[in-house]
């Protein structure tokens, strides 16, 4: 079985929705607490959306220095497939992970509904099963959304058909050159089942659980 | 050894001397001379400041319903299913398969008025704290909000900044948002309505209650540091009218912190899953004073409590302020002596503060000391259970008559496609999309119909059942008729759940009225009562808990009395494709459920936003009716017959077929026999889409039901049109689309 951790924080809140949508996805995962130093055993890890934090400061300044980040760092050193949802995506970007930062939506609203995106580089360990040029509707739900880069390092992997918050590129998704680690801003947990509306965030997640399967191998 | 205080006539009673100075503490803390009369007498003795301050606070209207109370009795509170009714911190009913289910709703409208941010987003705090109290994880929120036209500044100052409390603070503790109401009326200009209900899940083990438990028992107080904030809270704020002044009352709100909470939440449900509380109770209005003598009251029992344990903000602040401190996220746990060193464990664990601050003693006696000094004590039953009672004067309002008989008249119909758009660009009728947009309504991945529809559907994971539910106020109605409009309210709350597939199985109320001191308003407050009353009754279904807000007025203008019913329904099973309102297709029969003749037009949406006018006496719902609407939609939705299903309220037929053809974006010709069969808001009525292949079954269950049924059109094309006798009318769906999508944000942007 494939042995994800999902990272919890103080504040976070979507670690038991995305440990269930990572079962459906074929994955065994289960919580980290961020005080944890130890991830021997784990093929892989996501940070989840929320608040880590409180988001005080501003989102992922302070869940970057939480105890576990430095073993996440080292698994993404390693090569290990490592996915930020929402509030995890920032928390990567802080912790220089993924390039750029997060800025608040051009409305300078939360938004929190359905968007469509379209997977434009197939390269990463999320977006490895989709097809390129494939559209899926997935859930935003984010205050701070909009990505900006100001390095151009960022590789695009999932972009917003119609830019709801003034991310740059239209960036979804965003990876490292190498493609193990990858942020995402909608989340691929809220759309895993059809009774909740779309079941598109599945073949992400399910070529996420498959990355970490194969570095196991 | 307190007295029965139902009586405040305390002639022997024991009178002080009035204290010098401009005005005696007792009355700048809100207590009446008669109310310190009682404490004198309570205490055989006059109160130290610490002491008063704790009774002014307890005996509040916002935290004793002294003058509520007596009505309340009314409510019908028992069926099989109820766990714990009125009187705890939430109701709980049984789901079956041992699983219970938490509801409670609350109201923060003087709070909102005064600062809108942390006014609305501390209402969540509570009614939060109310929910996981019981042992229950907070899975749901819906906000009912209510404010004047958003053509005012200051209207919109408040609307938009209580949303944006509410999302800060509801999206970051991380409880989802999934439903509720948005409306606008004058009266709610110089005093807005922020209710909030909460749904909480747990297993039946997992049930915990407000009890101190047997003494030497241990009192911990769990989460944020105690400070000045939130002072009078209850006392000051809650229980007293409004003016041009009362923004001076802004240090009176609390300010809260949506970590923080989250992090308590988080620890409370570990320590009642390892089984290390005996009993808990939150500290909301009243704070230390109701936490510490509320569960003692319960139990039975006395406790010893110490000051200056417990982990504050600030330096300096007196018993009184530590007693009546409102801050928010913070629990008092009673722990087994043996269990404290885990409790504390747990605390640190979550990053949560924690103290322990007192000892369950035997007798009733609370004694609070601030080092060795003895600040307090007091029978702790008196604080809760002796307040005052006042049986104030009711007095049907003269104006009632004048209401009924000013009818509109119209003798020619109004333009129909203008009509429509009028009614779809109403900031109460068009989409709340800009609302609850801001809103996290996805967590937890049980929102399987959320916010938009009639009623929220919520799955319970891991078993076959669906919740639902629905909140529904509508304060003109109950002012043309309290007692009617109230009823109306239940029902039409419980067909929304219906409406979904579920069955009706609680209501929790929260009772939002003028000064209590108006004869008038009490006679609407008693009306109301009786309304709800009568309808629960008929459909069986008990109220868990409630809420009653007073004075609600300002410069002497006192709202609609405005009653929100907060329903909660069951589907077992959940339906496996319930209906939705965007599941209407070309080819599909629209179905009329209800009453042939709807031609009342009192209180409607249409006679107040076309012509301004809110008079006549509205229809008086039909309980036998009620019932068949409920069968008929609980049948239709369980067995997948009828892919959309929508209840016909505000705006009438018009505003709900369009809805429909604009969620569905399909469009709709339909045939009626009269103009005023368009905007009638008559009670028990639903609309259905359905296969034509399907019609005969789904008039067989409209007959099994006893409802009245009819198809009146087709979904076809991309017009809404509508066959008068005599006139045809259409809009095209995206017309109406774009005017019921833009209403509010093009006033608010």
């Amino acid at each position: 079985m494939t042995r994800i951790g999902v990272i919890t924080f103080p504040g976070s809140n979507c670690e038991h929705d995305t440990v269930h949508a990572l079962g459906l996805a074929g994955a065994d995962a289960e919580l980290v607490w961020h005080r944890d130093t130890d991830l021997a055993g784990l093929d892989g890890v996501v940070l989840p959306g929320g608040f880590a934090h409180g988001d005080y400061l501003r989102p992922g300044a302070i869940a970057r220095f939480s105890p576990v980040m430095g073993e996440v760092a080292r698994l993404a050193d390693e090569g290990r497939p490592v996915l930020g949802v929402c509030n995890g995506f920032q928390i990567l970007c802080e912790a220089g992970l993924l390039p750029g930062a997060h800025i608040a939506n051009r409305d300078l609203a939360f938004i929190c509904r359905p968007v469509e995106v379209e997977v434009v580089d197939t390269g990463s360990v999320l977006t490895r099963a989709a097809e390129p040029g494939r559209r899926l509707r997935i859930p935003l739900n984010s205050y701070e959304g909009a990505w900006v880069d100001p390095t151009g390092e960022g590789r695009v992997v999932l972009r917003y058909t119609d830019d709801p918050n003034g991310s740059q590129d239209q960036a979804a998704a965003v990876a490292n050159q190498e493609g193990n680690v990858v942020g995402v801003m909608p989340h691929p947990e809220r759309a895993s089942e059809p009774i909740l509306g779309s079941d598109d965030g599945l073949v992400l997640l399910s070529g996420f659980v498959e990355a970490c399967r194969e570095v196991k191998v | 050894m307190t007295t029965p205080t139902d009586d405040l006539k305390f002639e022997d009673a024991y009178v002080p001397e009035p204290e010098p100075g401009p005005e005696p503490l007792h009355r700048r803390l809100g207590l009446t001379d008669d109310e310190y009369r009682s404490v004198c007498r309570i205490l055989g003795r006059e109160p130290r400041p610490a002491e008063l301050a704790m009774y002014s606070v307890m005996w509040s209207e916002h935290c004793s319903y002294k003058s509520s109370r007596p009505f309340l009795d009314r409510f019908p509170t028992e069926a099989p299913w109820v766990v714990v009714g009125p009187g705890e911190n939430a109701g709980v009913i049984d789901l079956g398969d041992g699983w219970l289910a938490a509801l409670r709703i609350e109201s923060h409208n003087h709070p909102t008025f005064v600062e809108p941010f942390q006014g609305a987003a501390t209402g969540i705090g509570g009614i939060l704290r109310d929910v996981f109290t019981m042992g229950a994880r907070p899975v749901a929120l819906w906000d009912q909000i209510r404010f004047g036209p958003l053509d005012q500044p200051r209207n919109r100052y408040l609307f938009t900044g209580a949303v944006s409390g509410i999302a800060w603070y509801g999206n970051a503790v991380g409880v989802p948002t999934v439903g509720g109401e948005v409306a606008f009326e004058e009266c709610y200009s110089g005093n807005p309505l922020v209710n909030v209900m909460c749904l909480g899940l747990m297993r039946s083990d997992e049930l915990v209650l407000g009890t101190a438990g047997r003494p030497g028992t241990v009192a911990v107080l769990l989460g944020a540091a105690t400070g000045r904030d939130g002072i009078g809270g209850a006392s000051v704020l809650a229980s007293a009218s409004f003016d041009e002044s009362s923004t001076t009352k802004r240090p009176s709100v609390q300010v809260g912190d949506p970590f923080e909470e989250k992090k308590l939440i988080e620890a409370c449900l570990e320590l009642y899953r390892r089984g290390l509380v005996v009993g808990i109770q939150d500290l909301g209005a009243a704070g230390l004073s109701c936490a510490t003598s509320e569960p003692a009251a319960r139990a039975g029992v006395g406790m010893e409590v110490h000051l200056e344990a417990v982990h504050v903000r600030e330096p300096g602040m007196t018993a009184a302020e530590l007693l009546m401190s409102e801050s928010q996220e913070r629990m008092m746990a009673f722990v087994d002596p043996d269990h404290v060193d885990q409790v504390l464990a747990v605390a640190e664990r979550w990053e949560v503060d924690a103290s322990v601050v007192g000892t369950v003693r035997a007798g009733g006696t609370l004694s609070v000391y601030e080092g060795d000094e003895l600040v307090a004590e007091v029978p702790a039953a008196s604080l809760s259970e002796d307040a005052p009672r006042y049986h104030r004067e009711l007095g049907e309002p003269g104006w009632m008559e004048d209401l009924w008989s000013n009818t509109l008249g119209l003798v020619a119909p109004p333009d129909t496609s203008k009509t429509l758009l009028l009614l779809l660009d109403d900031p109460s009728i068009a989409s709340a999309a800009w609302v609850y947009e801001q809103y996290d309504h996805m967590l937890f991945l049980n929102t399987v119909i959320g916010p938009g529809h009639d009623g929220t559907l919520l799955r319970v994971k891991g078993t076959r059942k669906g919740l639902a539910v629905s909140t529904d106020g509508n304060g003109r109605l109950c002012y043309l008729d309290p007692r009617r409009g109230a009823a109306r309210l239940v029902y039409e709350a419980a067909l929304n759940v219906a409406l979904c597939g579920a069955r009706p199985r609680a209501v929790v109320d929260n009772l939002n009225f003028g000064n209590p001191e108006k004869p008038e308003v009490m006679w609407q407050f008693r009306e109301t009562v009786e309304g709800i009353a009568e309808a629960c009754e008929a459909l069986g279904v008990p109220v868990v808990g409630g809420n009653v807000s007073f004075y609600n007025e300002t410069d002497g203008q006192d709202i609609y009395p405005t009653p929100v019913v907060g329903m909660l329904g069951l589907a077992d099973p959940m339906p496996a494709t319930p209906p939705r309102l965007d599941r209407a297709a070309d080819g599909m029969d629209l179905w009329l459920f209800g009453p042939e003749w709807a031609i009342n037009l009192a209180g409607s949406a249409f006679e107040q936003v076309a012509f301004g006018h809110v008079g006549g006496r509205p229809v008086a719902p039909d309980p036998t009716l009620a019932a068949a609407a409920i069968d008929a939609a609980v049948t239709l939705a369980a067995d997948g017959l009828a892919p959309v299903l929508h209840d016909i309220s505000d705006g009438g037929l018009a505003v709900a077929v369009a809805e429909i053809c604009i969620a569905s974006d399909i469009g709709v010709s339909l045939r009626v026999s009269d103009w005023r069969h368009l905007y009638a808001e008559d009670p028990h009525r639903f609309l259905a889409a359905a296969a034509p292949e399907d019609g005969d079954r789904i008039a067989e269950v409209a007959a099994e039901a006893g409802i009245p049924a009819r198809r009146i059109g087709r979904f076809e094309g991309i017009d809404i049109v509508f066959e008068l006798p005599g006139a045809v009318a259409s809009v095209d769906v995206e017309t109406a689309a774009r005017t019921y999508r833009e209403a509010i944000p093009r006033r608010v942007g």
